[in-house]
């Protein structure tokens, strides 16, 4: 990530769009480190931290934290990107679109209109895309932080990295590694748990393995994971039914193209699966 | 970031613009637009341009555990709020007993939430305005022992989060019936001597909060707040007002309604007679008082007492801090009580109908309503965050302070108002993503 070498401190900024601010929350997590950071990164935009903004830049990186949902956003990010010379995505919503990403199959209940009467009594006020997708289907990204949330260690390893100009130690490996090392007791084998950890990069040290639960995929698959051979698995092995292999990855990286295929293999989400509009037609009619 | 317009009409029909194009120090962002006359106040409407997540339809279809991971992801800073009421309300329709101690962990849960939040607000967000601030990270340049010291009552509340959740920003401990897992009671213990300081330091933050001078804006709101005799406002007791309501805490819906105006798509929420109404640590402190910790007592009493924090929302970050005092000294004697339970939670089936509860997140009362099918599956669902009640009532102040700071140039009275919204700790995110401040003259 080419940063400007420059006699001045780093300009920083962060900025989000459709999101819950966890993300940006791992910054003000920092802890008093957080004080001292103007030494080498000078914060130029946060809003959730600083009346003192420059919201158009210019920065030197840029963290977003969000996913793009409306046509105003589209057309910020775009102007975001030309602002920035780094631009780094923070977290699920940023890296794979998000909860909110499972929108995209409301097709299958009377599109995204649908969707709109379900939570407001009046729909006309509302402007929404149909979709809420991936800051990387709209601009470049030059690095990603992953997870639902990012981890604040991840974040302080990037930053240090950064600065100092060496390339940032992220694991890829998968949660299942980690966990096996960390010498968990496997939840799909004691407990017949369904749990994601062999196809979704660690980030997290196995968290919910280590609460004696399934992961749940917060920090997303892993390059050409094979999620149509662990869904067959939970099926065959667990017993689950196709519309739970779903739930399960269907989740808060549901939108990622690995975790997508199975979804669509096992027809859709809860509540926006293609047999549901098969009924509500049947019911109907 | 503040902007002002002014227009070249006679002097008494002057018109004039003053907005802040984004709030700062908010979880979120948002606007707010007040039309001035001369000296009447003709429109004061708080307009949130939220990019719609759809959390009440994309939870339809889904099992009750699976809810609780979702809606968590509706705000970064609560999620533990979202969590808990949802679980409540799940619980009480299938009858499920909680073993004693995992009510009491679920009780710690939840301080460790408000210590974090009412430390990052007091701290990190509202404090700068005070003591004339862009930010904690500058006023920490002339007074770095006091950020310091929120920061580590922030790291208390973070703490706990991590030992019951496993992490602080969407934990992963809880299920309907319980946890997943329970500390031990030496991993519980551990946090006691960090709890001792915070205990200290939240004493010492209301010592400072209540010596700052409060801008001279009083009113006499309506304010709703759980109650129960025995326990802090939190998760158990009645739905009060001032006016005298008391109802179940389930029953949210059938005293209050959420209504969808043009100019923002977060619902706002009233009376069911059109009253607005005020909720937060000001209203708790207020209504719930008498079974605040005596230490929290104490506190409220050499601040001023509750009086203030009624009539002036710029007091709300004392009434935060004394918060603070019984979130630790609560979570102190949990902890000094605390055995783990045999069973991590007690198992359940499900049942059709309605699951609802009402709890106080740092910022107020959430209410969440889900309609369940005889597999527990939900079919329906309603959520409304604190921030979407407490909109009409911040409009109603925003109505009545501005003209406290017409006089003022036009940059220095927006970033008034915007501090009185902040006082608030808005959190946006929760319904919503745009809010800008903005004064109209005409």
């Amino acid at each position: 990530m080419p940063v400007p070498d420059r006699d001045e401190p780093t300009r920083v900024g962060v900025v989000k769009f459709a999101s819950c601010d966890g993300c940006q929350l791992a910054f003000l997590d920092i802890g008093p480190a957080l004080l001292d950071i103007g030494v080498i990164y000078q914060i130029v935009e946060f809003g959730e931290a600083s009346s003192n903004r420059s919201p158009d830049g210019p920065f030197d990186i840029l963290f977003v934290e969000g996913s793009i949902s409306t046509d105003e956003q589209a057309h910020h990010i775009r102007h975001l990107r030309d602002r920035a010379a780094v631009l780094i995505t923070i977290g699920a919503c940023a890296t794979t679109g998000g909860i909110q990403a499972l929108r995209a199959w409301a097709g299958n209940d009377g599109g995204i209109e649908g969707f709109i009467d379900a939570v407001y009594a009046t729909p006309e006020y509302v402007d929404t895309l149909a979709t809420a997708k991936p800051v990387a289907d709209y601009v470049d990204v030059d690095a990603e932080l992953r997870g639902c949330p990012i981890d604040t260690g991840q974040l302080v390893e990037l930053l240090t990295a950064t600065a100092i100009g060496r390339r940032p130690q992220l694991p890829s490996e998968a949660v299942c590694v980690q966990c096996k090392r960390a010498g968990k007791i496997c939840v799909m084998v004691s407990r017949g748990e369904p749990c994601l950890g062999p196809i979704i990069s660690g980030g997290c040290n196995a968290l919910c393995p280590g609460m004696a639960r399934g992961c749940y995929g917060c920090f997303g698959p892993r390059e050409s994971a094979n999620g149509l051979s662990l869904a067959d698995w939970y099926g065959e092995s667990l017993g689950l039914s196709d519309e739970q292999v779903a739930a399960r990855f269907a989740g808060f990286t549901g939108w990622a193209p690995e975790m997508r295929e199975v979804i669509e293999a096992k027809g859709g989400p809860p509540g926006m699966r293609a047999d549901d509009a098969a009924d509500a037609e049947g019911g109907a009619a | 970031m503040t902007r002002a317009k002014a227009s070249q009409q006679s002097p008494e029909q002057e018109e004039r613009t003053f907005a802040v194009d984004s709030m700062s120090r908010v979880e979120g962002e948002g606007r707010l637009k007040v039309v001035v006359r001369g000296d009447e106040v003709v429109k004061a409407e708080l307009s949130i341009f939220e990019a719609p997540r759809f959390f009440e339809r994309l939870v339809v279809g889904r099992q009750p555990d699976e809810v609780l991971d979702m809606v968590a992801r509706i705000c970064g800073i609560c999620p533990v709020a979202y969590q808990m009421t949802a679980t409540e309300g799940f619980e009480r329709l299938f009858e499920i007993e909680l073993d004693p101690q995992v009510r009491q962990l679920r009780r710690l849960f939840y301080w460790g939430e408000w210590l974090q939040s009412h430390a990052l607000h007091i701290y990190l967000l509202n404090a700068p305005d005070f003591l004339g601030y862009d930010s904690a990270i500058d006023m920490a340049r002339d007074h770095r022992s006091i950020v310091e010291r929120g920061l580590s009552l922030k790291q208390a509340g973070v703490d706990l989060l991590k030992l019951i959740g496993g992490r602080a920003v969407h934990p992963v401990g809880m299920r309907v019936g319980g946890f997943y897992r329970v500390p031990s009671k030496s991993q519980a213990r551990a946090l006691l001597p960090a709890l001792e300081q915070s205990l200290i330091d939240a004493q010492e933050t209301v010592k400072w909060t209540s010596a700052f001078n409060l801008p001279d804006f009083e009113r006499d709101p309506l304010m709703l707040s759980m109650c129960d005799p025995d326990l802090y406002a939190l998760d158990t007791g009645r739905l009060v007002t001032t006016e005298g309501l008391d109802i179940d805490p389930g029953e949210w819906d059938s005293a209050f309604t959420e209504q969808h105006v043009d100019y923002t798509t977060a619902l706002q929420a009233s009376s069911l007679d059109g009253k607005h109404h005020l909720l937060g640590p000001s209203a708790r402190v207020v209504l719930a008082g008498a079974s605040l910790h005596p230490l929290a007592k104490t506190a409220l009493e050499e601040s001023g007492g509750a009086e203030v924090l009624r009539r002036n929302m710029f007091a709300a970050i004392t009434a935060r801090g004394i918060e603070m005092i019984h979130a630790a000294a609560e979570s102190i004697a949990i902890i000094e009580a605390y055995e783990p339970p045999v069973d991590p939670y007690t198992p359940w089936e499900p049942r059709a109908g309605k699951a609802s509860w009402s709890s106080e997140a740092p910022r107020g009362v959430l209410f969440h309503r889900y309609d369940v099918d005889e597999q527990g599956r939900v079919v329906k669902a309603q959520i409304v965050p604190p921030t979407s009640q407490n909109q009409l009532f911040m409009e109603d102040d925003m109505r009545g302070y501005v003209g406290t700071v017409l006089d003022l140039p036009e940059p220095e009275a927006a970033a008034r108002l915007e501090a009185l919204i902040r006082c608030y700790d808005p959190c946006i995110s929760c319904a919503t993503h745009f809010l800008t401040l903005e004064i109209e003259r005409i």
